[in-house]
């Protein structure tokens, strides 16, 4: 059975490409950019509720995103920001949600923890913890009876949700019945407040996995080449053999778990310590180390992110209040109304 | 007309549902080999295939969330659970993502699946195997709750179900289960939407559903004994409820008395009589009344599970001192 480890992948950016690291690091930045805002548009009182940041764990979903193609599905957690974004959510839609406002990709009724998108098949933005999973089993059910062979459903959540007898009733489900997903735990080890090994007797995730029989890798989820190659791979054995894959992908969450969490659980050099290791400058380094990138390619990479943070706030401020009349809408659909 | 069970009829609607439309399939725990704990969905394993007739793990939270998630996906599966007590293992997938999916996804996403369970109590298996909680999911938004308790409702109410958007619960009393009669051929197509009055009266509204529609038949009988001329309403819906069907016998009656096998407490029978206060007030001649279970978990003496339960003598005795002349 595959049980694959981190050296398994090569993460030599010269054999990669400059166009393909540039868009990697692109990739990234656009999260980094879009969610420092938001941290900072929170603190202005334009975006309220829950708001769980990804700092730090960028290279999970740009390494993932990539080789997912239009008719897979997408089902992701209430840190889901990134994941929508590189998945082809506008950043508009995105931003204005986080406003609350109509135009945003759930009409101003989700918020941060909320966010789907039926054209990019991106399944939420689901807010309980291993939720996704039963969802993500069946939208993969779903393809294999239609019969839509090829299709991929990628699963991401938390090391959290490995506790949660969904984690293990979708994995038992998604093996016996040979469903095509692949699920990303994205390990970056506290529960919110609860470190992996003060919640958990076992805390190799992949044991847990492989008990189900599915394969499984163990990446260093903070460097994005090791993530690509890893999902590459993952991925293709999901789409080509039509049964599920298990990935555990090792990072580190630089903020707090939320708006509202004081951190105390960890030591301020631990957090620093993962700096260290953060995905965009590790990466940024290596490129300019490997002489693929200078200075002035970055600030242009990172003026773009900026500028479109800039186009999705003033595209939120502009954007419009949901009618009151319309507060119970969507509660049950109209008579002809969308099927799903 | 054919002769037919309750049983037999919910599976002549599998076998119709899994003809009609591919994109239904079926599964729960022991509905193909075994051929369903309470025998609806047998036979049908060899009939469809083992594509469409999944035997799942005792996983509700799984195969319910999954059964969710192929709804989403395009399907229109029927989950089976075994009973109400074991769906509240399920309830989170029930309610955290059917019921809320179309509204929190701001109207992207319907969920078109039908989740079907038995319920109730009065075959002694005590405080695990036999309640109704069909209340728990009538208070949630964004789903519909059904309770057929007549042969054409058995027979009828899946396929509306099936072409329904949105996700639908089906309750199932376990005690119909066996309930005899004849059938049109071809049955009658019914709806899911309204109260169905099953014997006009004009003393006072005795309003009912699923398992408890036979003891309020049996009580209507024994009250027209006494001159007491009772209608009867089989709710068929429990969500959205259908009021108006309700408060125009209150209307006719001006009496009104809810049986409901669910515990007293915040129970439907309390919806149903807060709403007739609300909007039907001033025709009232009588106290709101109700007939619940008492509020203790089922418990497995025969005797003592009789006593909790609605009786068609607790419901005579209450419709009497509803009536003057009688109490």
């Amino acid at each position: 059975m595959t049980q694959w480890r981190d050296t398994a992948f090569t993460t030599d950016v010269t054999a990669c490409g400059r166009d393909f690291c540039l868009a990697r690091l692109r990739d990234m930045l656009r999260i980094r950019r879009l969610e420092e805002r938001c941290a900072q548009l929170y603190g202005d009182g334009k975006i309220r509720g829950f708001l769980h940041l990804y700092i730090g764990e960028e290279a999970v979903a740009a390494g993932v995103m990539p080789h997912l193609a239009p008719a897979d599905n997408v089902v992701a957690t209430y840190r889901e920001h990134g994941h929508a974004l590189l998945r082809g959510v506008a950043m508009n839609a995105i931003m204005a949600e986080m406003y609350g406002k109509r135009e945003g990709c759930s009409r101003g009724r989700g918020g941060s923890m909320h966010l789907f998108d039926r054209a990019t098949r991106f399944y939420g933005g689901n807010a309980i913890v291993g939720g996704g999973l039963p969802l993500a089993v069946g939208l993969a059910l779903a393809d294999k009876l239609a019969p839509r062979p090829g299709c991929v459903t990628a699963c991401f959540f938390g090391e959290g949700a490995v506790a949660e007898g969904a984690f293990h009733e979708s994995l038992n489900l998604a093996m016996l019945w040979r469903l095509p997903v692949i699920f990303i735990c994205e390990n970056n080890l506290y529960a919110m407040g609860t470190a992996l090994a003060r919640s958990e007797s076992q805390i190799d995730l992949t044991k847990k996995a492989a008990s189900y029989g599915l394969p499984t890798g163990h990446i260093n989820g903070m460097n994005v080449l090791a993530v690509y190659e890893a999902a590459k791979q993952a991925v293709a054995y999901v789409r080509e053999q039509q049964a599920p894959f298990f990935l555990e992908l090792h990072t580190y969450r630089f903020r707090a778990h939320s708006m509202f969490d004081a951190e105390l659980y960890r030591d301020k050099a631990e957090v620093e310590r993962w700096k260290q290791h953060g995905p965009i400058h590790t990466f940024t380094d290596k490129l300019k180390a490997a002489d693929m990138m200078n200075e002035a390619d970055f600030e242009r990479l990172d003026g773009e992110a900026e500028a479109e943070v800039d186009a999705a706030v003033a595209f939120a401020e502009s954007g419009t209040w949901e009618a009151l009349e319309r507060l119970t809408a969507d509660v049950y659909t109209p008579a002809g109304g969308v099927a799903a | 007309m054919t002769q037919t069970t309750y049983r037999e009829a919910l599976r002549a609607a599998h076998r119709e549902a899994l003809q009609r439309d591919p994109r239904v399939f079926i599964m729960g725990e022991d509905v193909g080999r075994y051929g369903g704990s309470y025998a609806v969905t047998k036979g049908l394993l060899d009939e469809f295939g083992e594509a469409r007739i999944r035997d799942t793990p005792l996983s509700e939270l799984g195969f319910v969330g999954a059964g969710i998630g192929a709804a989403i996906g395009g399907m229109r599966p029927i989950v089976e659970v075994m009973t109400v007590n074991f769906s509240l293992l399920a309830l989170d997938p029930i309610v955290n993502t059917a019921a809320a999916m179309r509204h929190m996804s701001g109207g992207q996403f319907s969920v078109p699946v039908v989740i079907r369970m038995a319920t109730g109590a009065g075959r002694q298996l005590a405080a695990q195997h036999s309640h109704s909680l069909e209340v728990w999911y009538a208070h949630v938004p964004g789903i519909k709750v059904l309770a057929p308790a007549t042969l054409e409702d058995a027979r009828g109410m899946l396929w509306p179900a099936l072409q329904d958007h949105d996700p639908v619960v089906m309750f199932e009393h376990a005690q119909l289960y066996n309930l005899e009669g004849d059938l049109d051929d071809p049955p009658p197509t019914v709806d899911i939407e309204h109260a169905a009055v099953r014997r006009a009266g004009t003393a006072l509204t005795i309003v009912t559903y699923g398992g408890s529609l036979p003891r309020a038949f049996a009580a209507a009988q024994a009250l027209a004994g006494e001159g007491i001329d009772a209608e009867v309403i089989d709710l068929r819906v429990l969500r959205p409820l259908d009021m108006a069907t309700v408060i125009a016998s209150v209307r006719k009656t001006h009496r009104v008395l809810v049986v409901d096998e669910g515990w007293r407490s915040c129970s439907l029978a309390a919806e149903i009589l807060a709403q007739v206060g609300e909007d039907a007030f001033y025709e009232l001649d009588a106290p709101l009344a109700r007939v619940c279970s008492e509020e203790v978990p089922i418990p497995y003496a025969k005797h003592l599970e009789d006593a909790a339960l609605p009786s068609p003598s607790k419901i005579v005795a209450a419709a009497r001192r509803l009536v003057p002349g009688h109490a």
